[in-house]
């Protein structure tokens, strides 16, 4: 990844549009030849569309351009916290590719789709196997998707229970991802925020002293965003339905505990999965993803459309659970992204799943060993699958932001951790390092931090100014904001 | 596969070794692995799990092609569209997405190392701004019905009204999804069957073009009526069939939504989808999901004072890692690579092939539909001018029809029957387009005049 060098300097002045020139194709449409319907009414029509004109040649140069401008999980170590950034199997692509299973029409009749349907099935069996929770759903399209899900089904089932006027409320912990507050504000309840202890977990006192009948649900990520495990979760879940409320887990952070824990027996009562993150698909720059919603038998009836089950016939189905929630897309979820889960899953199988989250608690902790006293640790126990610093010293004595730490990362060719979030960790530096990632490629990430901690003592003008070496240095996001340009306008160069 | 050995890697996907464990476990200053979940209660760690067990690659690949096996075949005549069509896709669109770098990275918090997905986006955002005649588009949510329900959504809060329209024929998943939505939000839905049913109790009216049963709408009219009650107007239109209809936009549309996978690759059972969405400019602080602005380098950063032009996430104010409980919308991870796919595809095509491949695929949808009304026995009917789908009506029932070019290896096209629609009783909805092969449409024909003669 480098600056494609002069001439293209300003490579991102020229849009496709700012690239064609009129008469140019990059693909040919076949005529038609035979006798030619009318076209509808003029009024129905358009002129022309703008668009860009480039060749075939010119228009593959143009995105492989593009791509050499970004960083992905092939191109080096992407430890950014809470997106588990592991190694995606090419094997998954191939597979998800087979003509049979890509060109696989959503409206075919079961019988058509046995293939796709049992892919489905036997990786709803395993995910079941593997929450303790045996009712799944794969019509969410992602994370935030399933939490909906969730939600939405937590209130179907206070419909039924006649309780829905009462129970407003949703309990959400302080260093919870943003989609579970706005995901509960969706679904029309309000958010009560739970302060984190000071161990790390959440505080039992406040969770006792809110539990009421006012509770809808209690959200919370297991491990949790400081890549905890959350301290007697199993004795929370029993206070939440001694109290009447519903227990979510949020399983963006599954990649930890894969084989070592089930949310069922800790007593959660409805979960999302997010297979891009424990399951290995590639997170394509912002999704496609997929967040199935798993839940008890209680909460069951109220899964979204469509679940897949097997009928007496031996023929797998998609059908509406009795009491369901309703659809989430058009159609029956990220079926690609389900097809790579499921060749992950069949891969590894369950020692390999176990071998998967036990490195990757075991690399998280490397990192902090290695690390330890070079930045601030706000929650100094032995972590699961990723850990927190802080640059909250640097920031203090010398001036020196996390934001200025991630940037000059990027200059030792590594994708900078997360940062700032969660939102009760000052300064924070998010660090996942996943089970892909070689005891070197950790030791080499952890040198790098290091020198980056001295260099900001030395000369944190550098830092200030970083990166120095990517394609493109500092943007002004606040003049984007301010003066919005969102689209490619002819005058816009 | 597992490996037995201790001192090797335990998969080709985990690459430490025994001796790096060992390595690492003493420099943390733990006995074993199992030493690091001691937090998890012992009385449920490490529960006896059921799985398949682990497969080595060519097993895999052996058993994936077995199920794809278990498909019907993919190269088989087949008239199913309803929501999702096989369109003609570019093999450099395929290629493209498959490179790692736009595939394996994501959202793009880091702009400086982000540059290709968040210029991919820009582009986007353009090429849909451009089919579909709107102002700002966002980077791509779900899928057309939640996109559609996302719109709903911000019409009710701008409007402040509790109900929204949906006009009849639309997709049942669309309508299915914005009641999911709607209910969850506390708002009410009316399925209307003409634009003289709304009132100044609706926040928006959602139409579908083409609609649901193939015919093309006359927006303009439909955005007459929502804006004369003070609604919005959402139209939930075909991005492939905007080649050639007239954008949404011109015709008076707020909000267009619509689905970007068939023109991203094949119908992947449908999903992974692309939801688009492009609204008006004084929609734009109400907008769902990621949003990319086109900037430039600060002035004081490093670029040797060239300031060049770089793209960033921008007007986040609006998203649920900033703004919580307050958001517009809880959506993250949406369909990044999929919007990246649309792109190079509409792209790829152009002016004119956008254009000349609508124009194509609306020739061979009608010479199909007459070469079949001129069948004995069969009628086509009509609610209109329509695009790419028409409903037949047979000599045997609709479901019968069906069965019976299943029995000829033939995928029928989706029985509507059920529908209230005059036009749709006893009939199937058939789907043909651009990439429909002539020899599909022949196998076709000839077995529904053997299906007739049967009759």
């Amino acid at each position: 990844m480098r600056d494609p060098g002069p001439g293209v300097a300003d490579f991102g002045a020229r849009l496709s549009f700012d690239r064609g020139e009129p008469g140019r194709r990059a693909v040919d449409v076949p005529s038609w030849a035979a006798e030619e319907t009318p076209l509808p009414d003029d009024h129905l029509l358009r002129d022309s569309v703008r668009l860009p004109e480039l060749s075939q040649g010119g228009l593959v140069r143009y995105y492989t351009a593009m791509s050499a401008r970004n960083f992905g999980i092939d191109s080096g170590t992407y430890p950014l916290g809470s997106c588990t950034m592991k190694y995606n199997p090419k094997v998954n692509d191939t597979v998800a590719n087979l003509p049979g299973l890509a060109r696989a029409h959503p409206q075919a009749p079961a019988e058509d789709i046995q293939g796709t349907l049992r892919i489905q099935l036997e990786l709803a069996l395993g995910l079941g196997e593997l929450t303790g929770l045996p009712n799944v759903s794969f019509a969410p399209a992602a994370g935030a998707h399933g939490e909906l899900a969730g939600v939405f089904m937590v209130a179907r089932a206070l419909e039924d229970r006649g309780e829905i006027e009462t129970r407003r409320r949703i309990l959400v912990p302080d260093s919870a991802h943003g989609t579970n507050p706005a995901t509960a504000a969706m679904a029309g309840f309000k958010v009560t925020q739970i302060p984190t202890g000071a161990d790390g977990s959440l505080d039992r006192a406040t969770i006792e002293r809110e539990l009421d009948e006012t509770v809808a649900a209690v959200m919370v990520t297991a491990p949790n965003t400081l890549g905890l495990w959350e301290n007697g979760i199993e004795e929370v879940a029993g206070l939440i339905h001694d109290a009447g409320g519903y227990l979510y887990g949020d399983g963006a952070n599954f990649n930890a505990i894969m084989g070592r824990v089930r949310f069922g027996d800790l007593g959660f009562d409805v979960v999302h999965l997010n297979l891009h993150k424990s399951f290995s698909t590639p997170h394509g720059g912002g999704g496609p993803g997929s967040g199935p919603v798993l839940c008890s038998e209680e909460l069951a009836p109220y899964l979204p459309t469509p679940v897949v089950e097997e009928g007496d016939d031996g023929l797998v189905r998609l059908v509406a659970p009795e009491r369901s929630i309703g659809r989430l897309q058009q159609f029956q979820g990220n079926a690609a992204v389900l097809i790579r889960a499921y060749a992950y899953m069949r891969a590894l199988g369950l020692e390999g799943l176990r071998a998967a989250s036990g490195q990757a608690v075991l690399n998280a902790n490397y990192v902090r060993a290695l690390l330890h006293g070079h930045y601030d640790l706000p929650y100094d126990r032995p972590v699961l699958h990723e850990v927190v610093f802080s640059g909250s010293r640097q920031r203090r004595e010398l001036g020196v932001r996390t934001y200025d730490i991630a940037k000059r990362l990027i200059d030792h060719g590594f994708h900078p951790p997360t940062v700032y979030f969660p939102l009760i960790v000052e300064e924070a530096l998010m660090i996942e390092p996943t089970e892909s990632e070689p005891p070197e490629a950790i030791e080499a990430l952890v040198d790098a931090l290091i020198s980056v901690a001295e260099e900001a003592e030395s000369d944190p003008d550098t830092l200030h100014h970083a990166p120095w070496t990517a394609p493109i240095g500092r943007l002004d996001e606040a003049t984007a904001a301010r003066r919005p340009v969102l689209r490619w306008q002819e005058d816009s160069t | 596969m597992v490996s037995s050995r201790s001192s090797a890697s335990p998969h080709p996907y985990i690459p430490a070794t025994g001796a790096d464990r060992a390595r690492m476990l003493e420099r943390i200053g733990v006995p074993d692995v199992g030493a690091l979940f001691a937090d998890l209660p012992a009385a449920m760690r490490d529960p006896a799990i059921d799985l398949p067990p682990a497969l080595p690659e060519p097993d895999l690949i052996a058993l994936m092609e077995e199920h794809a096996g278990a498909n019907a075949s993919p190269s088989r005549p087949d008239f199913l569209g309803a929501g999702a069509y096989r369109r003609s896709i570019p093999s450099i669109t395929g290629y493209l997405i498959g490179r790692s770098e736009f595939a394996t990275s994501y959202t793009a918090y880091q702009p400086e190392i982000s540059q290709g997905t968040l210029q991919a986006a820009f582009e986007y955002q353009s090429v849909v701004c451009e089919l579909t005649g709107m102002d700002v588009s966002n980077a791509g949510l779900y899928d057309v019905a939640s996109s559609t329900a996302e719109a709903c959504l911000l019409a009710a809060r701008v409007t402040k009204r509790r109900t929204v329209a949906l006009l009849e024929p639309i997709h049942p998943g669309t309508a299915e999804v914005v009641r999911t939505y709607a209910h969850g939000a506390g708002l009410g839905v009316d399925a209307i069957s003409s634009p003289e049913e709304i009132g100044d109790e609706h926040a928006c009216l959602v139409a579908q073009q083409p609609d649901f049963l193939g015919t093309i709408a006359d927006l303009e009219p439909l955005a007459e009526a929502a804006h004369a009650v003070g609604a919005l107007f959402v139209a939930v239109a075909d991005p492939f069939a905007l080649g050639l209809l007239r954008p949404p936009g011109d015709a008076g549309a707020d909000i267009v939504t619509g689905e970007g996978r068939d023109l991203a690759g094949p119908p992947n059972y449908g999903g992974p989808s692309l939801g688009l969405f492009a609204a008006r400019t004084k929609y734009l602080r109400q907008m769902p999901g990621r949003i990319v602005g086109r900037t430039r380098e600060l002035a004081d950063g490093n670029g040797g004072g060239e300031e060049r032009t770089g793209y960033v996430l921008t007007l986040q104010a609006r998203e649920q890692f900033i703004r919580r409980e307050r958001a517009t919308s809880n959506v993250s991870t949406a369909q990044a690579l999929i919007a990246v796919a649309f792109t190079i595809t509409v792209q790829a095509l152009g002016p004119s092939g956008m254009r000349e491949s609508a124009v194509l695929c609306y020739q061979r949808a009608h010479d199909a539909a007459s070469r079949i009304a001129a069948l004995p026995g069969y009628e086509t009917p009509d609610r209109g001018p329509w695009f790419q789908e028409f409903l037949v009506r047979g000599p045997v029932p609709a479901a019968d029809l069906a069965a019976r070019l299943a029995a000829r290896g033939i995928g029928a096209g989706l029985d509507v029957s059920a529908r209230p629609e005059p036009e749709a009783r006893d009939a199937l909805l058939f789907a043909v387009t651009e990439a429909t092969p002539d020899a599909h449409v022949d196998a076709l024909i000839g077995a529904l005049a053997e299906i007739g003669g049967e009759a």
